[in-house]
């Protein structure tokens, strides 16, 4: 089966100060059709860059190298993009509150959606906007029709969002960090709307959170990024339970748990992970890795393996 | 902890009111040396509020809060002179560091307010110990804030608080906005303060994990009210407040965590309401009509546990 997104070696970096900073340091990815991804990684590992490079909304001094294809076309130019972005390739963020204009209706916001990209008489898109938040769960969906952004809490504003984005039927929804504002009663909402929408809609759908319990309620499968890099590539169920790249591992054994003796020293990852900028010969992780060796401090590693288990590691852990 | 004689900090029917709307009502609490109290519940609840009012960062409308057997709020002389005691670390450390001063210069401007006759070359001293006690080396003195990673300036937000060697430290989602990698080490350097100092620390957070490895006693607000005060960890095994539960079921685990299962709850949280009643009734599920008439009041429901829900004595059973 054809991939809906595939990138290759994709590198984006910015120019600054005459030099340029590398956010993504050659990624390649596939997403199948209905599959969800779940990409985890600190502040800083590229993760949100990546998908904006994937989007076409990066910044303007960033450079992009490499090849993007979404359902089978080269996402090669503006022309290419605008295709599909907002109709069949949609984005939600952190802010829902940032991504709605203040001084519309919800009722006008999703249904300009339609009738840009579908050409539906606005009578008509306000219709479908209106039955399209009814399926994630808005309730008084004519009420909020009516609504300002402001009106709304920020639960409600997420899925005014999820609604935006699932109008057109896209075959992918990217989320980044969608349930990051929001308080943890609301953010489990959140998650179990996303995993009914995917059932529902049957769209690939890309998940991008630091918190990895967050990631590990919807994603079939998660890539981890460290310093613009993928470094693991497992199923869930898999990563959790049996982590190759000791930069998981050593991830996983930092979440303090809801068990566990109470006041004892949380295990934590010494330094800090490679400055913007910083170029490190050999892997990015090395100089925090517990297991890193003379050859992890010349020699960058390859992401490696079949399809569903990837890392990049001169000394995976042992599956 | 079972600390025993007078508190360090006694707040009784502590209230703030913004144009009429209750955003703290009538909390007590007590907190002793060496004591940690975590403090949870969802934005809105009234957390931060409570932590500025205990400061008097905010004037409180009514009720009362005692450090060391006084008054906070009779003097403004005895508040000034207490302020070395009372020390608050928040959120965002870029946003609480000047970006104009070096973070020496921030890390001294506490001893130079309150230790007027120190000799300069002492207070350099002095700053230098406390950028190595929080983990940085004390040649970054003469550096700015931008020039230091999130987790670098939550260290120097603590120095600068810890500097005058306070006896409550205030943390408002001081770790909230960290990597976990990060946030590992900022709680080991806050345990390790206290175990040095015996200082108290109001834990203020929203990662209920976290609150748990740290506090003695974990206070639950729910619309500005205490809900629940739990000694220990008894809250997170078996939470006895219909929103306790909710707030617990709704952190998100890991496949194979062994602590609870993940469910979401199907309602939205309420305005503030200044009505009758128990606040969380529109969205419990064990409401009876009797909670829309009486707000229950904060009760020992079991030894070391007091909840403020109608129901308590049948939660400490397993309510379907």
């Amino acid at each position: 089966m054809d991939a809906t997104l595939s990138v290759d070696e994709l590198r984006i970096s910015f120019a600054h100060r005459g030099g340029a900073i590398e956010a993504v340091d050659g990624v390649s990815l596939r997403i199948a059709p209905s599959e969800c991804v779940g990409i985890v990684g600190e502040s800083g590992s590229g993760k949100t860059q990546l998908f904006l490079g994937v989007m076409g909304l990066l910044a303007a001094n960033a450079e992009v190298r490499g090849r993007i294809r979404f359902e089978g076309n080269e996402m090669v130019d503006a022309a290419a993009r605008n295709r599909v972005r907002g109709s069949r390739l949609t984005m939600i963020f952190q802010d829902p509150l940032t991504c709605l204009t203040p001084h519309l209706t919800i009722g006008t916001q999703l249904a300009e959606v339609l009738v840009h990209h579908m050409d539906l008489p606005w009578s008509e898109a306000r219709s479908s906007a209106g039955r399209m938040l009814e399926r994630v769960r808005v309730p008084e969906p004519q009420r909020r029709l009516k609504q300002y952004p402001h009106e709304l809490s920020g639960g409600m504003r997420q899925r005014v969002m999820l609604a935006m984005a699932l109008l057109c039927e896209p075959s992918l929804v990217i989320a980044d960090e969608p349930t990051t504002a929001l308080d943890v009663t609301i953010q489990a909402q959140i998650i179990e709307l996303l995993r009914a929408v995917r059932g529902e809609f049957g769209m690939a759908l890309v998940l991008i959170s630091h918190d990895l319990a967050v990631v590990a309620g919807v994603a079939d499968r998660i890539l981890v990024m460290y310093a613009g890099r993928i470094v693991e590539n497992a199923a869930a169920s898999e990563l959790f339970r049996n982590p190759r790249h000791p930069y998981t591992a050593e991830l996983l054994k930092c979440l303090p748990s809801l068990s566990g003796p109470r006041f004892a020293r949380l295990p934590t990852l010494a330094g800090q992970p490679p400055r913007p900028g910083e170029k490190l010969d050999g892997c990015a992780f090395a100089p925090r890795c517990p297991r890193a060796a003379d050859r992890c401090r010349v020699e960058s590693p390859a992401l490696e393996g079949t399809p569903l288990s990837q890392v990049a590691c001169h000394f995976p852990l042992a599956t | 902890m079972n600390a025993t004689g007078a508190p360090l900090l006694r707040v009784r029917n502590l209230r703030v009111e913004f144009d009429g709307q209750i955003a703290v009502r009538d909390v007590s609490f007590d907190l002793f040396s060496g004591e940690t109290v975590g403090l949870v519940g969802e934005s809105g609840s009234g957390k931060s509020t409570l932590a500025r009012a205990i400061l008097r960062l905010l004037q409180p409308t009514r009720g009362s809060v005692e450090f060391m057997g006084a008054d906070l709020g009779c003097s403004a002389a005895l508040l000034r002179a207490q302020r070395r005691n009372l020390q608050i670390v928040f959120q965002d450390p870029l946003a609480s560091l000047d970006p104009r001063m070096s973070v020496g210069d921030a890390i001294a401007e506490p001893l130079s307010i309150f230790e007027p006759g120190m000799s300069a070359s002492a207070r350099r001293e002095k700053v230098a110990a406390m950028l190595e006690r929080v983990g940085l080396s004390g040649e970054v003195a003469a550096r700015y804030p931008h020039e230091f990673s999130g987790g670098q300036c939550q260290r120097i937000a603590i120095a600068r608080a810890m500097v005058l060697g306070p006896k409550l430290l205030i943390c408002d989602e001081a770790v909230s906005s960290l990597d976990v990698s990060i946030q590992g080490q900022i709680v080991n350097l806050l345990l390790d303060l206290q175990r040095e100092t015996a200082m108290a620390m109001l834990f203020i957070s929203h990662n209920l994990a976290v609150v748990r490895h740290l506090s003695h006693r974990v206070l639950v607000m729910y619309l500005g009210r205490l809900v629940e005060v739990c000694e220990g960890e008894a809250l997170f095994a078996a939470p006895l407040h219909p929103y306790s539960r909710a707030l617990l079921a709704a952190v998100p685990r890991l496949p194979g965590a062994v602590d609870g299962e993940f469910r979401a709850v199907p309602t939205e949280p309420a305005e503030i309401s200044t009505a009758s009643g128990c606040a969380y009734r529109d969205r419990c599920p064990f409401a009876l009509p009797l909670c829309a008439n009486s707000d229950p009041p904060l009760n020992e429901a079991a030894a070391g546990r007091w909840v403020a829900c109608h129901r308590s004595h049948e939660m400490l059973y397993p309510l379907s």
